[in-house]
C-alpha cells in the first residue's frame, strides 16, 4: 500500500455561468514512481472529468505543464509524488490569464514576447541555396544552443517579483531570448538597437534582482548571469550615448 | 459563428506545418496556422536525434553525396517507399540544412584535428580535416553508411522548431494555438477550410481558405505505450479520414523505437547508440552484434525492436514491476560527452528514472514511436481525394518511409517536404480563385454542434470515453505491435470492432463545458478506434514481412505479390476499411533487393515488372 495522497487543487472554469474560484480536494493511492502527470490524469479519468490542466511531452521538453506545485512553480510531468509531502497543493501559474482551472495561456504572452524582442535573426544576407553554409566556430554555436534551451514554460514569470508587480516587465525569458541573439553572429543587430528594447525599466534595469527566475527554471538556464551580461552591456551603451551627445 | 478567412490555412504549427506555412506568406499570401498547443510544444521540439542531409563535412561523412542518403532511405524502407519522393527528399535536404542556418538554427560545428569516438563500445580515433571547420557537422544514425545526422546537441527538434517559429513571428503569420480542427469543410471535391473547436473557450468557429494543409504530426497515442506526447493522437488524420474520400496510406506500418524508456515509455535519442552506447541483457552482454554482425546496434530500427523482442522472449531480458526489460549503456562515452552531446538523455533519466547514466544502466525496450502509415499524398503533397487539400510531415504517407523510417530522416522531412510541398502549394495558389459554398459551412457547423450535443446530453448512450480508449489500446498492443501473426490480428479486428460499436455511444459525465477534455477525447474516439482498425485489417490482410510488419506465420518479404501500398478508405456506416492497393513506387531507381541487415528471404518481383520501371541514367 502506497500513502494517501491527498490533493489541493484549485478550481475555476470561466466558461461556466457562476462558477466561483475555489479549491477542492482529490484523494489517490500513491503508486511506484507516480509523477503529477499520472496523479492528475489518474483524477481526471476517474474522479472529474471535468479538471482543466495541460501536458504534451511529459517528458519535461515542451514546457506545457508547469503550474504551482506546493507554492513553486515547477512542471508538474518531472515532478514526482515521492518528492513532496503526502498534501500537495496545485494552484496554475500567476501573471498569464487563466484559462481554466489548472491550464493558463502561455501562447498569447509568448508571441507578444517574440514581437517585443523581434525574436529572430536581423540579417541583410539572402540565403543563396548553392552556397556552402556559412561558418561558425562551434563553441559559438554550443552558446548560442545554451541559451535558445528555453522551454517558455513560464516558471521565470510567474516566480518574479517585478512581473507579477508590474504587467509591462518583460521578465527572465524576454532578456534570456535577447541575449540568445548578441551572442548569435549572424544578428546584426548593434548595441544600441538591443538598447531600444530593453534598455529601459521594462527590460534589463526594472530588475529587483530577487532572481527567483534562475531557482525555479527547470532547463537551469543561467538566467541570472545572462541579466547581469546583458545589464553591463546594455550599462556600457547607455554611457556610450551620454558622452556622444 | 465566427468565421475567419486565409489563402492557406495550416492545421498543425509543428515544424511541417509551419514551414509549409513559410513560402506561402514569404509569396504574400494570406496564412493562418492553428495549433492545439502553442507552436514550440509540438511534438517536433521533443525530436532529440538530428536531421539526416548529405553534406558530408564531418571525417565520417567523407564522400557522402544524395545518391547514398537515397540508397539508405530505400533499403531503411524495405522497399516500400516511393523511390521519386525519397530522391526528392535525398537532393533538397543538405540545401534545406543551409537554409535553417541561415535562419538561425544553432547546428554543431566541425571542429578540426583529433577526436574520439565509440562504436560497439570500442574506442576509436578520427581526424576532422582544418578545411572544413566550422561547416555543419553529423553524427551516426542506425542503417546508414554515412555519419549524415546533422545535430544541435540532443536537442535538434526543439531548436529548429525555434527558428522555425521566429520566421514565422518575422513573417507575420498569424499562428493561432488552443485551436483544434474537428472536420473539413468540403463538397465532396474541393477542400474549403474546417470547423474549428477553441481550447480556450470551447466555442466553434469556421476557418475558410482557398487551400487547407494538415500538419498534424503522428497518432501513436493509439497505442498503450508510445514515446508520443499525448497530443499526438490522430486528429488530423481523423478529419481526413471521416470525409470517406481520403485513404491513410500503409496503416499497419508502424514503427517502434528501440529505446523507449521503462516504465514511462519517454524516449531516449538512437543518438545514443549512434553515439557508441551498446543494448546489453539480463547478464550485462552485448547481444546485437550476435544478431547483425556488421550494423549491430546501428540496424535500422525495425530490426534492432525485433531482435530486442526476439532476446527478450529468448529469456534474456531483465524482470522488472513493469514488465521485461534490457538495458542501454551509455556509461563509457563519459561525462563531458554526456553532458553536452545527450544532455535530454541525462536530464529523462535523471527525472524519469533516477538514473545517473554516467555509472548506472538505462532500462529499455521497444515503443510505439512512429507512424509511417498516413495521409495519402502524391509527390506535389495534394491529398488523394480532395482538391485543395494538401498534406506534410508525420501525419501524412507522401511517401519517402515505406515501411521503416531511419533515424534522422523524419525530422529532415518535416522541413524538407514542408519547404517542396510549400512551395507546391503557393504554385497551387497563384491565380487559384474558388467559390466558396456558405451552406456547407453552415451544415457542417450545425452538424459539428449536434454531435457535441449528443455527448453532453448523453443522447447516444453512456459508455465512459476512457475506458473505450483504454479497451481499443489494448487491443493494439496484443494484436498489432513488433510481431504480428494471423489468428491474433483476427482476433484485434473483431475486439476493435466491438470497441468500435461503443465508441458511438459515448456519454460524458461531466458537463462539457469550456475547454472540457473529456469532449475532446469524446470527439475524436470514434475516428481513433477506425485507425486502429485500419492498422489491424490492413497487417491481417497483408500476408508478408516488410520493414516494421512482421507477420510470424509469413516472415518472407513478398515482392511478387506485396510490392504495394495499402489505400485504407473508411466509407460512411462501414464497419470494416476498405483497403484497396497501389504499386509501391512508379518507378524504379534502386530495384528490390538485400538491405544487408536484418536477414529474412526474399520472394522476388517478377523480372519484367521492375524492368519496366527501371528509370534508365545517362551517364
Amino acid at each position: 500500500m502506497g500513502r494517501e495522497l491527498q490533493f489541493e487543487i484549485f478550481r475555476y472554469n470561466p466558461q461556466k455561468e457562476g462558477d466561483q474560484p475555489r479549491m477542492q480536494t482529490f484523494r489517490l493511492e500513491e503508486t511506484q514512481n507516480m509523477t503529477l502527470f499520472i496523479a492528475l490524469n489518474r483524477i481526471r479519468e476517474e474522479q472529474d472529468p471535468s479538471l482543466i490542466f495541460d501536458f504534451c511531452c511529459r517528458a519535461g521538453i515542451c514546457g506545457a505543464c508547469a503550474m504551482v506545485i506546493n507554492g513553486r512553480p515547477g512542471l508538474a510531468c518531472q515532478t514526482k509524488t515521492k518528492d513532496q509531502p503526502s498534501k500537495i497543493v496545485l494552484h496554475p501559474l500567476p501573471v498569464f490569464k487563466l484559462i481554466g482551472d489548472l491550464a493558463v495561456d502561455t501562447g498569447v504572452w509568448f508571441r507578444e514576447m517574440y514581437e517585443k524582442t523581434e525574436s529572430w535573426v536581423h540579417t541583410s544576407k539572402t540565403f543563396d541555396p548553392t552556397k556552402e553554409e556559412e561558418r561558425m566556430n562551434n563553441d559559438v554555436a554550443e552558446q548560442i544552443y545554451e541559451l535558445e534551451r528555453c522551454i517558455e514554460c513560464g516558471c521565470c514569470v510567474s516566480a518574479c517579483g517585478t512581473a507579477r508587480l508590474r504587467e509591462d516587465f518583460m521578465g527572465a525569458a524576454a532578456l534570456n531570448r535577447i541575449a540568445r541573439f548578441v551572442v548569435d553572429p549572424r544578428d546584426e543587430r548593434t548595441d544600441k538597437q538591443y538598447f531600444e528594447i530593453i534598455g529601459n525599466d521594462n527590460g534589463v534595469f526594472g530588475c529587483m534582482g530577487l532572481l527567483a527566475c534562475e531557482d525555479v527554471c527547470p532547463k537551469g538556464l543561467p538566467l541570472q548571469n545572462q541579466l547581469g551580461f546583458l545589464r553591463r552591456k546594455m550599462g556600457i551603451t547607455a554611457i556610450k550615448e551620454i558622452f556622444r551627445k | 459563428m465566427q468565421t475567419y478567412y486565409s489563402d492557406l490555412l495550416v492545421i498543425g504549427a509543428g515544424l511541417a506545418g509551419e514551414r509549409v506555412a513559410v513560402d506561402s506568406a514569404e509569396k504574400g499570401f494570406n496564412v493562418t496556422c492553428l495549433s492545439i498547443v502553442p507552436a514550440r510544444r509540438s511534438h517536433s521540439s521533443a525530436a532529440q536525434g538530428g536531421m539526416q542531409a548529405a553534406l558530408g563535412n564531418s571525417a565520417k561523412g567523407e564522400g557522402d553525396c544524395p545518391d547514398i542518403h537515397f540508397g539508405d532511405t530505400v533499403k531503411g524502407s524495405d522497399w516500400g517507399c516511393d523511390q521519386e519522393v525519397a530522391r526528392l527528399f535525398a537532393d533538397a535536404s543538405p540545401i534545406e540544412m543551409r537554409r535553417l542556418a541561415h535562419w538561425g538554427v544553432p547546428w554543431n560545428r566541425v571542429v578540426p584535428g583529433q577526436s574520439f569516438y565509440f562504436k560497439g563500445g570500442q574506442k576509436f580515433e578520427k581526424y576532422e580535416k582544418p578545411e572544413n571547420e566550422g561547416l555543419i557537422t553529423a553524427r551516426a544514425f542506425g542503417g546508414t553508411a554515412k555519419w549524415r545526422t546533422c545535430y544541435t546537441s540532443d536537442g535538434t527538434g526543439h531548436a529548429v522548431m525555434c527558428t522555425m517559429d521566429n520566421r514565422c513571428a518575422q513573417l507575420g503569420i498569424n499562428v493561432l494555438d488552443r485551436k483544434e480542427a474537428i472536420a473539413l469543410l468540403h463538397d465532396g471535391e474541393t477542400c474549403m477550410g474546417a470547423i474549428v473547436r477553441c481550447l480556450r473557450t470551447g466555442q466553434l468557429e469556421a476557418f475558410i481558405s482557398k487551400a487547407t494543409a494538415i500538419c498534424t504530426g503522428g497518432f501513436g497515442r493509439i497505442y498503450k505505450a508510445t514515446t508520443n506526447a499525448v497530443i499526438c493522437d490522430g486528429g488530423g488524420h481523423i478529419i481526413a479520414m471521416d470525409t470517406g474520400l481520403v485513404p491513410i496510406g500503409n496503416p499497419e506500418a508502424i514503427q517502434f523505437h528501440p529505446t523507449g524508456i521503462v516504465p514511462t515509455d519517454i524516449l531516449v535519442t538512437e543518438g545514443c547508440r549512434g553515439d557508441g552506447g551498446t543494448l546489453l541483457d539480463v547478464n550485462e552482454e552485448r547481444f546485437m552484434n550476435i544478431y547483425e554482425p556488421e550494423k549491430a546496434e546501428l540496424a535500422s530500427r525495425d530490426v534492432v525492436s525485433r531482435w530486442m523482442t526476439h532476446h527478450m522472449r529468448e529469456g534474456k531480458g531483465v524482470k522488472s514491476a513493469y514488465g521485461e526489460h534490457l538495458w542501454l549503456d551509455i556509461r563509457h562515452l563519459g561525462d563531458k560527452h554526456i553532458s553536452t552531446k545527450l544532455r535530454e538523455v541525462d536530464e529523462i533519466c535523471h527525472h524519469f528514472l533516477g538514473v545517473d547514466p554516467r555509472t548506472e544502466l538505462i532500462p529499455v525496450r521497444p515503443t510505439q514511436h512512429y507512424t509511417m502509415a498516413g495521409i495519402r499524398t502524391n509527390k506535389d503533397g495534394a491529398v488523394y481525394g480532395l482538391k485543395g487539400l494538401f498534406s506534410a510531415g508525420e501525419v501524412a504517407c507522401w511517401d519517402m518511409h515505406g515501411f521503416n523510417r531511419l533515424g534522422g530522416n523524419s525530422l529532415a522531412e518535416t522541413v524538407v517536404a514542408g519547404g517542396i510541398i510549400g512551395a507546391k502549394i503557393v504554385e497551387f495558389l497563384e491565380g487559384y480563385e474558388t467559390k466558396i459554398k456558405t451552406d456547407i459551412v453552415t451544415q457542417e457547423y450545425k452538424k459539428q454542434e449536434q454531435r457535441i450535443q449528443d455527448l453532453i446530453s448523453g443522447r447516444n448512450g453512456s459508455e465512459n470515453v476512457y475506458d473505450v480508449r483504454n479497451d481499443m489500446q489494448e487491443a493494439l498492443m496484443k494484436g498489432c505491435f513488433v510481431f504480428r501473426n494471423g489468428p491474433d490480428l483476427e482476433e484485434t479486428v473483431e475486439t476493435l470492432q466491438k470497441v468500435l460499436d461503443r465508441a458511438g455511444h459515448i456519454g460524458l459525465k461531466s458537463d462539457g463545458l469550456g475547454v472540457n477534455h473529456e469532449l475532446a477525447a469524446a470527439l475524436k474516439i470514434k475516428g481513433q478506434v477506425k485507425l486502429a482498425l485500419m492498422i489491424a485489417k490492413g497487417a491481417l490482410d497483408r500476408t508478408e514481412s516488410r520493414g516494421s510488419h512482421n507477420r510470424v506465420d509469413f516472415p518472407e518479404r513478398n515482392d511478387a505479390e506485396w510490392l504495394t501500398r495499402t489505400l485504407a478508405y473508411w466509407k460512411e456506416d462501414a464497419t470494416l476499411p476498405d483497403l484497396q492497393y497501389e504499386d509501391a513506387s512508379p518507378v524504379f531507381e534502386i530495384p528490390p533487393g538485400e538491405r544487408g541487415y536484418g536477414g529474412g528471404t526474399i520472394i522476388p518481383a517478377d523480372e519484367q515488372f521492375v524492368k519496366e520501371r527501371m528509370i534508365k541514367k545517362d551517364k
